[in-house]
């Protein structure tokens, strides 16, 4: 979409990604123990979001299924992987890292496609940081004594895994690296909504030659997830998603052996000081909210910005919302493809109709939403109180409150009152105030003058209701290993 | 001669530096070691909780805000008030548990030591659990422990060793906790809470309740201002489950309950359950 009050025109043509690279079977099974089976369960399909087009029918796992795949992993890390030495173990997953590499193109097209987001993410940061996961957390399974950890630390056996459809391989790369690293079996079971990269990921295993049962992809919704997570074989659970289900995994797992970590909800405050770089805060604010079309546990979904610059920032946020081009997850111009979902969407909707009913202005990018498919354009909405249903709650979508501040302990004030602590924003000239508001701000992961950075060297995860435990790291290694009594 | 009447103390809570009987105006029969009367103690109550969690809430600013260097100080200072009070604890201990004279001394002995261990480690643990983080991109990056906030804690049998072992860790490292003392031993709590309050350490950086931990210790785990729970004293399985589940409501870090020996050297665990892990990102560029 170009905006129809500038003087010029630039209109893009269409530079589509090839489709071709990919190869969408018309039905896929389960990945149990090396191989592709059939699940016991219904299938579902898995949907283009972009289009609405049906791209395969998938196995949904039941009960018995989930039951074989602990069983499976079980067996792989009773007999082979927690025998093996870590430096072989850590050459399967550089294996894993030169495939991801060597099919990224495949990946990033699968992804876009299933997903909805565009290529332009999916190729530059998704499937990139997927590999370099792989390629961080091989070097560490030989290393493991060195992590500060105890002097020999264990595996914890077999590891349930649940993923989000916000960055599928990206996400099963957080979770799988780090489990095989220390030594662990994984049965992983993608978002319902994006199957699709971790079925082909199982791919990637049989062409890397893992032993069978290291890894275990099981598809299916809530109940699968469920099960899986319930199952008194499994021991340790990893969950990214939302806080609702998270909170509801801390309950089932309690009273038992299983270890935890949770990576849940967020409502970043991005911090917008009257002497930041305004162009360069402009851009941050742009990636915070409206990267992966918001669909990120750390958005900045609140700006606060000192309101002798409020006015200033709106209008070149605004300019700068009109430039920003929504359409063809696969066209390589797009910045915002689709939302991921009808029942995204939805409740994106809702949320914004919320946000109306309770006095909020909004304020929203003018242009022609494709007819078929899930589209939501870049929103905000200004004269935002705390008390507001859209500065409290996750919409998880591409629209962002706006809050204005005075001094800095108003910001700090305001930014901490939630009861998430996933990540935050602070844009300013000035190192120290920089540094006290990062030491002041209930978060886990603090960018200055920048957002929405990743690496597989930085720990990622929240303070109080956005989880427990850190992916990414040394520290990510803890959730994975026994370090009781270290 | 004629024989001088004991003047006996009156064992109340501790709840943000202060004193205070239990709201609910309960007690309960404390015995010694032979089943003979010791004292009646406090028995809290769910306002008496709350009140607890309120004042600790109050403290986590303040405190957590001091330097570690600072923090380590106190910790040490109440090594030291201890140490000078030694004679009280280990006929404190005789008398409730009824541990010869040489278990009472190794039992304090191990208690001050631990104390000046954890003290030691307020300005170290950083470096040890922090980072600095090599990324793929033009950023400083690094990490850095910090407190996770208000810690519940059901402290174990132990009346003087076990609290300080569940105890010290938690406010070293710059959280604020209310602590559930040992249910039949909860004297030497209210004993030590005196040492606390001459130590130093500002008022609602530890709260001491005493009672029925089974009636106590749900309000603590459902507390929406608790942010972490620490279930080292619970020793029926059901009741340890229900807390934990109630303590997911709002996503506290829970320690399980597990069996310790308590005069080891304890590892870093009991701090770095109760510690967060804080990432800072910052472009680098002329």
């Amino acid at each position: 979409m170009a905006s129809s009050d500038s003087a010029f025109e630039f209109e893009y043509s269409p530079a589509p990604e090839a489709r071709s690279v990919v190869d969408i079977k018309p039905s896929y099974g389960l990945f149990v123990n090396g191989e592709f089976v059939d699940g016991h369960g219904h299938s579902f399909k898995t949907i283009s979001p972009s289009t609405e087009e049906v791209l395969a029918e998938i196995a949904e796992a039941d009960d018995a299924d989930v039951d074989a795949a602990v069983k499976a992993a079980r067996r792989a890390y009773t007999r082979v992987w927690s025998k093996m030495s870590g430096a072989e173990r850590g050459k399967y997953l550089f294996r894993i890292a030169r495939i991801l590499q060597e099919r990224a193109r495949e990946f990033a097209v699968l992804e876009s496609i299933d997903n909805g987001k565009p290529i332009r993410e999916s190729r530059d940061v998704d499937v990139p940081l997927a590999a370099a996961h792989f390629f961080y957390y091989a070097g560490w399974a030989d290393k493991l004594q060195y992590a500060g950890l105890g002097s020999d630390p264990q595996p914890l056996g077999v590891a349930g895994q649940v993923i989000p459809w916000n960055f599928p391989l990206l996400m099963l790369a957080w979770k799988i690296a780090p489990a095989l690293a220390c030594g662990n079996t994984v049965v992983l079971k993608p978002a319902e909504t994006t199957p699709l990269t971790a079925l082909l990921f199982a791919e990637v295993c049989q062409q890397a030659d893992l032993p069978p049962g290291v890894v275990n992809i099981l598809t299916g919704a809530g109940e699968t997830g469920r099960a899986l997570v319930s199952h008194p074989d499994v021991d340790k659970v990893a969950f990214t998603g939302s806080t609702d289900v998270g909170r509801a995994i801390a309950k089932s797992v309690a009273g038992s052996h299983k270890k935890v970590t949770l990576e849940l909800g967020g409502k970043a405050a991005n911090i917008v000081f009257d002497d930041a770089p305004v162009d360069q805060a402009v851009e941050g604010i742009v990636n915070g909210i409206f990267f992966n079309q918001g669909h990120v546990c750390c958005a900045g979904s609140r700006l606060l910005v000192q309101e002798s610059v409020a006015e200033d920032v709106l209008d070149r946020l605004k300019r700068r919302m009109s430039t920003l081009r929504m359409g063809d997850p696969l066209d390589k111009n797009t910045d915002i493809g689709a939302i991921n979902s009808g029942e995204q969407l939805k409740r994106i909707r809702e949320l914004s109709e919320v946000g109306d009913a309770e006095g909020a202005e909004r304020w929203e990018v003018a242009c022609d939403l494709p007819t078929k498919g899930y589209w939501f354009p870049p929103t905000i909405f200004t004269g935002v109180t705390q008390a507001h249903r859209i500065a409290r709650e996750e919409i998880f979508g591409p629209v962002l409150s706006v809050i204005t501040f005075r001094t800095p302990k108003e910001a700090v004030e305001k930014a901490n009152n939630t009861p998430y602590g996933l990540s935050a924003g602070i844009w300013s000239d000035k190192g120290s105030r920089i540094l006290w508001m990062a030491s002041q701000l209930r978060a886990g992961v603090v960018w200055s003058n920048t957002f929405n950075r990743f690496d597989p060297a930085s720990p990622f995860g929240g303070y109080k209701e956005s989880g427990y435990g850190r992916e990414g790291g040394r520290h990510g290694l803890e959730g994975y290993l026994k370090v009781s009594g270290l | 001669m004629s024989t001088r009447l004991d003047v006996k103390k009156t064992y109340k809570l501790y709840i943000g530096g202060a004193f205070p009987r239990s709201e609910s105006g309960r007690s309960y029969v404390v015995n010694d070691a032979k089943g003979k009367f010791l004292a009646n103690a406090s028995q809290a109550s769910r306002k008496d909780a709350r009140d607890a969690v309120k004042a600790a809430r109050s403290a986590f600013g303040g405190w957590s805000a001091r330097t570690a260097y600072n923090r380590g100080q106190v910790v040490y200072r109440i090594a030291e008030v201890l140490e000078g009070r030694r004679d009280q604890f280990e006929a404190e201990l005789r008398s409730s548990e009824g541990v010869t004279a040489a278990r009472a001394r190794t039992y304090v002995d191990a208690a001050v030591d631990r104390l000046v261990w954890y003290a030691g480690w307020a300005d170290k643990i950083a470096q040890v659990t922090g980072s600095a983080n090599a990324v793929a991109g033009p950023y400083f990056n690094h990490s850095a422990p910090e407190p996770t906030g208000v810690v519940a804690i059901v402290a174990p049998a132990g009346p003087l060793l076990g609290l300080v072992s569940v105890v010290a860790p938690v406010i070293t490292t710059g959280n604020t906790c209310v602590v559930i003392a040992s249910e039949p031993h909860p004297l030497t709590a209210i004993t030590l809470g005196e040492v606390m309050a001459t130590s130093d350490l500002p008022g609602g950086v530890v709260n001491m309740l005493t009672g029925s931990v089974a009636e106590i210790a749900p309000w603590l785990a459902s507390h929406m201002d608790v942010n972490g729970l620490d279930l080292t004293g619970v020793t029926d399985p059901d009741l340890a489950r229900t807390l934990e589940e109630a303590a997911a409501d709002n996503l506290k870090r829970v320690r399980r309950a597990g069996a310790e020996d308590l005069l080891a050297v304890p590892g870093l665990d009991r701090m770095t359950t109760f510690l967060e892990t804080k990432t800072v990102w910052h472009p680098m560029g002329i």
